[in-house]
């Protein structure tokens, strides 16, 4: 099972290292990641494994979207279905 | 991994267009629960509404934060109540709304409707009190919400039940007078009702519907009305293609939350509803799709045009993302709660003449619109029968939803709050329709209505 985590915001120093830390502390797996920054505007997708995670789902996101929101950024935590549902047919 | 296009696409949809599920309805059959005593009656009734949708909050709760995409409403309709309390007098019914509000209250939902009659032919003795208790359930309740259906293709239009509801809804309002008379807000008149509608007022479980199901409405005007901006100008052909892609997008969302929501409550997944309905939000409105197509205001010249391509590549583009469509499936033009339709209705750009015209092309009808408080019981009958036979004719469903606000005239406005919004009162007719309601009767089905 994997979710997708897109960081949406104004670029600064260390956004990918403070939401890889936090995916850590979760023991959610990166499994993929891409980036790009036009402009100041930053977009970083990443899918992370949520099979082996110790926290909740909920947990998960909720710590997320606060890390966000310190640092002036959009995160948010959706469950890949989601996405294939409505691109794939 | 799905492109990352894609992705924000769909974060953009959800955070910038308000892409949301309208309402997630369990449909509870009420026969089980038929008891000639009143108090084993009511006692059952809450019972199993209690039972059976205990979890519908949560589980609609855990959806939305796993899948990221808010669901805005929780509902449960139910078997019409006529049917169910088809022994109750006038009394007993106004008690048995109380025990859905109850009902309601105690599981969280936001809205409980079935609180209705199947009278097209005509009215048992059940369904007669059921429709004078409406005022008075309507005043005591804030959840429950009333739709009688007063004609069918096949059946013709119960004229004296047309009469009747135009009085109806004149107690309606007279009796919730001190909220702007919201309690028509819960009332709509019906033709051709489906039995599976996730929406409300007229949500109703019908008798041909399994002991309980899991149906799904989604939304999305700001995504179509963005689709099409982004598009620039091109050619119908086009255009048409555009609404039908993001159309399937949208409903494909709502087909997922259905199809988990149904194994999460161990319940049949009955039907999707492609509807696209509008808040009184800032980008979530139909009246700015049309808008977008190139109409300067809606309700000028080319709406009625517009809104039935858009309504049509909706269908076209949902019935491809769901494996059951069903419930009203179309635009919803709703004049209080979408933001470009009360412009238009306040400018005098949108009038209810054209709003008539528009309803024989999209999938309600004249719904959400405030009259004046003096409308006459005989006129708001007139304007359901117009309404009406624009669905028997049409073999498609028709409703009515309008509110004669107490006390208030042509040029003041009415608050409902909410999801509800806010409307200016528009202009009716000033001659009378009362013999012509007064005739009573059926008014026969339509030759087409002999298929067989």
């Amino acid at each position: 099972m994997k979710a997708v985590v897109t960081v949406i915001g104004k670029d600064s120093v260390g956004i990918i290292a403070d939401v890889s830390v936090e995916c850590a502390k979760h023991n959610a797996n990166i499994v993929d990641i891409t980036q790009s920054v036009l402009k100041d505007y930053f977009a970083m997708i990443m899918l992370v494994e949520i099979e082996k995670m110790e926290t909740e789902f909920a947990v998960f996101q909720k710590e997320l979207a606060s890390l966000g929101e310190k640092r002036g950024l959009d995160i948010r935590v959706m469950h890949e279905e989601i996405f294939n549902s409505m691109h794939r047919i | 991994m799905v492109n990352i296009n894609d992705i924000l696409e769909t974060v953009n949809m959800i955070k910038q267009e308000n892409l949301d599920i309208r309402t997630v309805t369990m449909g509870i059959s009420l026969f089980d629960c038929i008891s000639d005593d009143q108090k084993r009656l009511e006692a059952k009734i809450y019972d199993k509404i209690t039972k059976s949708a205990e979890k519908l909050v949560s589980t609609a709760d855990e959806l939305e934060a796993k899948y990221g995409i808010p669901i805005i409403n929780k509902r449960v309709s139910v078997t019409p109540i006529s049917l169910v309390g088809a022994a109750c007098d006038k009394d007993g019914f106004v008690r048995l709304a109380n025990v859905l509000e109850k009902a309601a209250n105690e599981v969280g939902i936001n809205f409980i409707g079935g609180y209705g009659a199947l009278v097209q032919k005509g009215m048992t003795k059940g369904a007669a009190n059921l429709i004078d208790s409406i005022p008075e359930a309507l005043a005591t309740t804030t959840k429950v919400c009333s739709s009688i259906n007063v004609a069918s293709t096949k059946a013709g239009i119960n004229m004296d039940a047309v009469a009747r509801m135009g009085q109806i809804m004149k107690e309606t309002a007279y009796l919730t007078r001190e909220n702007d008379s919201i309690g028509c807000a819960k009332l709509v008149v019906f033709s051709n009702i489906p039995e599976d509608n996730p929406f409300m007022a007229g949500a109703i479980h019908g008798i041909g519907e399994p002991d309980t199901v899991i149906n799904v409405g989604v939304s999305g005007p700001g995504v179509v009305a963005s689709a099409i901006k982004r598009e620039g100008f091109c050619d119908f052909s086009h255009l048409a293609d555009v609404i039908k892609k993001t159309a399937f997008k949208i409903t494909r969302v709502g087909q997922l939350i259905a199809y988990e929501a149904s194994k999460k409550l161990n319940t049949p997944y009955g039907i999707i509803d492609l509807s696209l309905a509008p808040t009184p939000a800032v980008g979530d409105s139909v009246a700015r799709i049309l808008e977008n197509m190139g109409l300067e205001r809606c309700g000028t010249h080319g709406t009625t045009a517009a809104l039935a391509m858009l309504n049509d590549a909706v269908k076209k583009g949902g019935v491809m993302a769901s494996s059951h469509v069903g419930g009203l499936s179309g635009a919803f033009i709703p004049v209080s709660e979408d933001a470009g339709m009360i412009e238009a209705a306040e400018m005098g750009a949108l009038s209810i003449e054209k709003l008539e015209a528009m309803t024989a092309v999209c999938s309600v009808g004249l719904d959400m619109i405030a009259v004046p408080g003096d409308t006459s019981a005989a006129t708001l009958s007139g304007i359901i029968a117009d309404e009406i036979a624009i669905g028997v004719i049409n073999n498609k469903t028709t409703a009515v939803r309008l509110i004669p606000v107490y006390g208030k005239g042509v040029g003041e406005s009415v608050e409902f709050g909410g999801l509800l919004g806010h409307a200016p009162i528009m202009k009716l007719s000033e001659y009378s329709s009362e013999d012509f309601i007064a005739r009573g009767g059926r008014i026969p089905a339509p030759i087409h209505s002999l298929r067989n």
